[in-house]
């Protein structure tokens, strides 16, 4: 009786994968990515002008400073903003209801271009009553303006996130806390609302992430964002680098913010994981 | 007020409604081609073949990332602009802003599609598939007769809310010249002075658009439930 020496045995032969169809496409698509890339690369390298680059850059920098803190005043005010209109859109009064309804629906049913035109240009026809009331000075500078329409536009939006946020927690979270003898504020701020803010989150970072790209609007009222440094270097350099290096920026921005949304996401629901 | 907002050589009515046809053009011009390109993004992103699914989420989070405005200018400054002047010198610039706007809206727009196409792919169970198959359908069969008309219904939510998104979107259009609702409202604007009133009827116009596609959209929904009611 001799045993079966363990050089008898081989592993199974691994069987190489076919190629198929889906495998020849996604190769050749991973491929067009590729070259595209290498493109990019080579494009910026042989167009790389050290001239172009130090005297832009430090513009881009000031411009992406100045997307930065628009889209961080208007979000802070709009989320303050929308916290009253969450609250009409849910409370039974019918007029209540119906304005904040009305205001929602006006700013998600049209463009935000056409929001910051009203505002800016709009505006500007009333100037001699804005005068008089003395609000001249807000509504003549194209920055303040460009943040008052961003953030009655994201506070319609912000207000249906929190609205649905609030109404995603069941009815019972509400009954449950009433037979404690909780008020309903302290039932808000202590049942309802650290359920509600982890449905709310995801929508919340999309939100910052739409007023980051649609920020780049405020470029067409000369507010000199990103976007209008960009394209203020394009009109004068006539290089088409320019774009590539805002869109490459931009790109980095909302990754890192996708990123941290989902990391925040994953700590705060570690416990719903079963 | 009447007479600016009058149809004829008086009033704006008649220019602003020329750019409310622009505007409904390359909205209708660019939904098929979007919806082609999400589905066909989505069918990467949903294959077993590891390459695809690379180079499909490669797609998304290029186009998701960039904002709307910047690819316009990228598709208009780096590809529309010199193919037309060097291919088609003859084009007048309307046709090349209509062209750049449809390709820069549809790669957006398709790649939001492709997010909603493949969470509805998700939804549907694998055994749906497999009885096609075992009913001896082969794979383009099964995509087509089985997995495609539930998939519609799944995903008709999302893309409606992508179509009135799109609509919004083609306001950009305006900023390349082209001739939709915002532009000829901000030409009428500057020439009479009356800025609030145009572009508060310009945001009215958007508005009505909205509703009437809310309403279409409304019995799309209706007719595609009913045809599954009666089965």
């Amino acid at each position: 009786m001799s045993t079966v020496s363990e050089i008898d045995v081989d592993r199974p032969p691994v069987i190489a994968r076919p190629w198929t169809g889906a495998r020849i496409a996604g190769t050749i698509a991973v491929g067009c990515w590729i070259l595209i890339g290498i493109g990019l690369i080579a494009y910026l390298v042989n167009a790389w002008n050290p001239e172009l680059f130090n005297r832009y850059a430090p513009l881009y920098m000031r411009g992406l400073w100045v997307t930065i803190r628009l889209v961080f005043i208007s979000i802070v005010l709009g989320a303050l903003l929308s916290i009253p209109i969450a609250y009409a859109r849910m409370s039974d009064n019918r007029l209540l209801g119906a304005i904040a309804y009305g205001y929602v629906y006006f700013f998600r049913g049209t463009p935000l271009l056409a929001q910051t035109f009203l505002v800016y240009y709009g505006l500007g026809s009333f100037r001699p009553e804005l005068e008089a009331v003395g609000l001249w000075w807000f509504f003549r500078d194209e920055w303040y303006c460009a943040i008052f329409a961003f953030a009655l536009n994201t506070a319609a939006y912000q207000a249906e996130i929190l609205r649905g946020a609030i109404e995603s927690v069941p009815r019972g979270q509400w009954e449950g806390a009433a037979s404690l003898g909780l008020h309903k504020f302290q039932t808000l701020r202590k049942i309802i609302l650290p359920q509600a803010l982890i449905v709310a989150l995801r929508p919340y970072g999309n939100e910052i992430i739409l007023m980051i790209k649609g920020s780049a609007i405020v470029a067409l009222i000369t507010v000199f964002d990103l976007m209008g440094e960009t394209r203020r270097a394009y009109s004068r350099s006539f290089d088409f680098q320019t774009y590539i290096w805002a869109a490459l920026i931009y790109l980095t921005i909302v990754e890192v913010l996708r990123n941290i949304v989902d990391w925040i996401e994953r700590i705060i629901t570690r416990h719903l994981i079963r | 007020m009447q007479t600016l907002l009058s149809w004829g050589d008086q009033g704006w009515l008649d220019d602003i409604f020329r750019g409310v046809l622009v505007t409904v053009q390359l909205a209708l011009a660019t939904l098929p081609v979007g919806l082609l390109l999400g589905f066909l993004v989505a069918l990467a992103k949903q294959s077993a073949e590891p390459t695809l699914r690379i180079a499909g989420s490669v797609y998304t989070t290029i186009f998701r990332g960039l904002p709307e405005l910047l690819t316009l200018f990228l598709i208009y400054f780096g590809v529309a602009l010199p193919i037309f002047t060097y291919l088609f010198p003859g084009a007048s610039d309307q046709v090349t802003s209509f062209i750049a706007g449809m390709i820069a809206l549809s790669l957006v727009f398709s790649s939001y599609a492709s997010e909603v196409f493949l969470s509805a792919f998700r939804a549907i169970p694998r055994g749906q598939y497999e009885g096609g198959y075992s009913v001896g359908l082969s794979n383009g069969q099964t995509m087509r007769l089985v997995v495609l008309p539930q998939l519609v219904r799944i995903a008709l939510p999302g893309l409606s809310n992508l179509w009135l998104i799109l609509l919004k979107d083609t306001a950009l259009v305006s900023a390349i010249g082209l001739a939709d609702i915002l532009r000829q409202t901000q030409i009428a604007a500057r020439v009479t002075k009356e800025a609030f009133l145009f572009f508060g009827f310009a945001c009215l116009v958007y508005l009505v658009l909205a509703i009437i596609s809310s309403y279409g959209i409304g019995q799309i929904e209706k007719a595609v439930g009913r045809q599954d009611m009666a089965k």
